[in-house]
C-alpha cells in the first residue's frame, strides 16, 4: 500500500513532508504558533511582510519560534491591493527569507479579500521571469487556473470561500474542474477551511495540499485543531487514493442473504 | 511624537543625519551605513529586508550602502500572517 512517505507534494524540486500548509496570523501568542505548528505537523509555514518595530528590537521574533532550518518559510504578499505592492513586497520577502518561494496575493477587495485576478496574472508574470516560486491565491475559476500557469505560476491556490470565513468548499466542483483539467502543477485550496471535514473534503477531491490559518488559529483550542487538521488532511489524501465508492440511492447489504436461518 | 524625534547634543564621530525611517523621522547617531544603521538599531542583519530609497539592499551591501541625509529607508521583517 502506498503510504504518507512514498506520497510525498513536491514544487519545483522541494519537497514537503505534508500536504497541510499552515499561516502563522491570529495566534495568542509566538509560544501557541509555535506548539499549534507542531501538532499540524506542517513544514511549510506562511508569514507575511511588515515594518521592523525599531522602538522595540528586543520584541520577541516570529523566528525565534519558527526555525527557518526547520520550516520552509513561504511569505505572501497579504495586504497589497496592487501589482506594484505585490511585487515589492514578494521582492522583499524573499530578501528577508531564504527562498524564491511566494505565496502571491494581489487583493481586490476588502469585505471579501477576493483576488484581483488581473493583477494576480500580471504579478504572476512578472516575478515568474525574476526567478520566483509563484504560488497564486486565486479563485476557483479554471480559465484563472490555466492563466495563472501559463504565465508561470508552480501551484494554483484557490478558495475554498473568503479568507479567514470557515465557510469550507463552497463550491467543490470547480475545484474539481480545476484539478482534472490543470495538470502539471499542484492545485492547494487556499483559504475558507473552518474545521476538520473542510480540509478532508479538499484533498477528497484530490487536491494537492490545503493551506490554513484562521481555521486553526481561530478555533477555541488552536493546538487541538491543528492536530486535528493534521489527521484530517491524511485522512482526505488517503480517501481519495483509495477511490471512493459510488453514491446510490438505496441499500445494498453488506453482510451476506447465504446461511440465514 | 516618536522617541527619535529628538536631535541628540552634536558629538564627535555622530553623523546626525535627518532620514525617514519606517515612516517616521530618524535622526542617526554613528551611522553611516545600512550595515550600522542596523547595528545602531540593534537589529540582526540577517532577519530583516532592506529597502533605500525604494530599491532594495542586497545583505552583502550593507556595508557599502552609504546613508544620506533625507535617505527613506524602510526595515521589514517576517510576522504572523496567512
Amino acid at each position: 500500500m502506498e503510504s504518507a512517505s512514498t506520497d510525498k507534494l513536491i514544487i519545483n524540486g522541494v519537497e514537503f513532508k505534508s500536504r497541510l500548509w499552515v499561516g502563522t496570523g491570529k495566534y495568542k501568542d509566538f509560544e501557541e504558533t509555535k506548539k499549534a505548528i507542531e501538532a499540524s505537523g506542517a513544514d511549510m509555514v506562511t508569514v507575511a511582510v511588515r515594518r521592523v518595530n525599531i522602538f522595540d528590537s528586543k520584541s520577541p521574533n516570529l523566528l525565534d519560534y519558527i526555525d527557518p532550518k526547520i520550516y520552509k518559510i513561504l511569505p505572501n504578499t497579504a495586504g497589497c491591493y496592487n501589482v506594484e505592492d505585490a511585487l515589492r513586497y514578494a521582492r522583499l520577502g524573499r530578501e528577508a527569507g531564504i527562498s524564491d518561494f511566494v505565496k502571491l496575493e494581489v487583493i481586490g477587495d476588502d469585505k471579501t479579500l477576493f483576488p484581483d485576478v488581473c493583477g494576480l496574472l500580471k504579478a504572476t508574470e512578472i516575478l515568474a521571469k525574476e526567478g520566483f516560486i509563484v504560488l497564486p491565491y486565486s479563485t476557483d475559476d479554471l480559465i484563472v487556473a490555466q492563466r495563472l500557469v501559463n504565465a508561470g505560476a508552480a501551484a494554483v491556490m484557490p478558495l475554498g470561500a473568503p479568507i479567514g470565513s470557515g465557510l469550507g468548499i463552497r463550491n467543490p466542483y470547480n475545484i474539481k474542474i480545476i484539478l482534472e483539467t490543470v495538470k502539471g502543477v499542484p492545485i492547494i485550496v487556499d483559504a475558507g477551511v473552518g474545521t476538520a471535514s473542510d480540509a478532508a473534503i479538499a484533498m477528497e477531491l484530490g487536491c494537492d495540499a490545503v493551506l490554513i490559518n484562521t481555521g486553526i488559529a481561530g478555533a477555541a483550542e488552536p493546538i487541538m485543531m491543528a492536530a486535528a487538521m493534521k489527521h484530517a488532511v491524511i485522512a482526505g489524501r488517503f480517501a481519495y487514493k483509495a477511490g471512493r465508492i459510488q453514491r446510490r440511492l438505496y441499500a445494498s447489504a453488506s453482510s451476506p442473504f447465504d446461511g440465514m436461518l | 511624537m516618536s522617541s527619535f524625534g529628538h536631535i541628540p547634543a552634536p558629538h564627535e564621530g555622530y553623523t546626525n543625519m535627518k532620514i525617514r525611517l519606517n515612516g517616521d523621522d530618524y535622526i542617526t547617531k554613528a551611522a553611516s551605513t545600512v550595515s550600522e544603521l542596523l547595528v545602531e538599531l540593534n537589529i540582526n542583519p540577517m532577519r530583516v529586508a532592506v529597502e533605500l530609497n525604494m530599491v532594495i539592499v542586497k545583505k552583502a551591501e550593507y556595508g557599502s550602502a552609504a546613508l544620506k541625509d533625507g535617505d527613506n529607508v524602510e526595515v521589514v521583517n517576517f510576522v504572523g500572517g496567512g
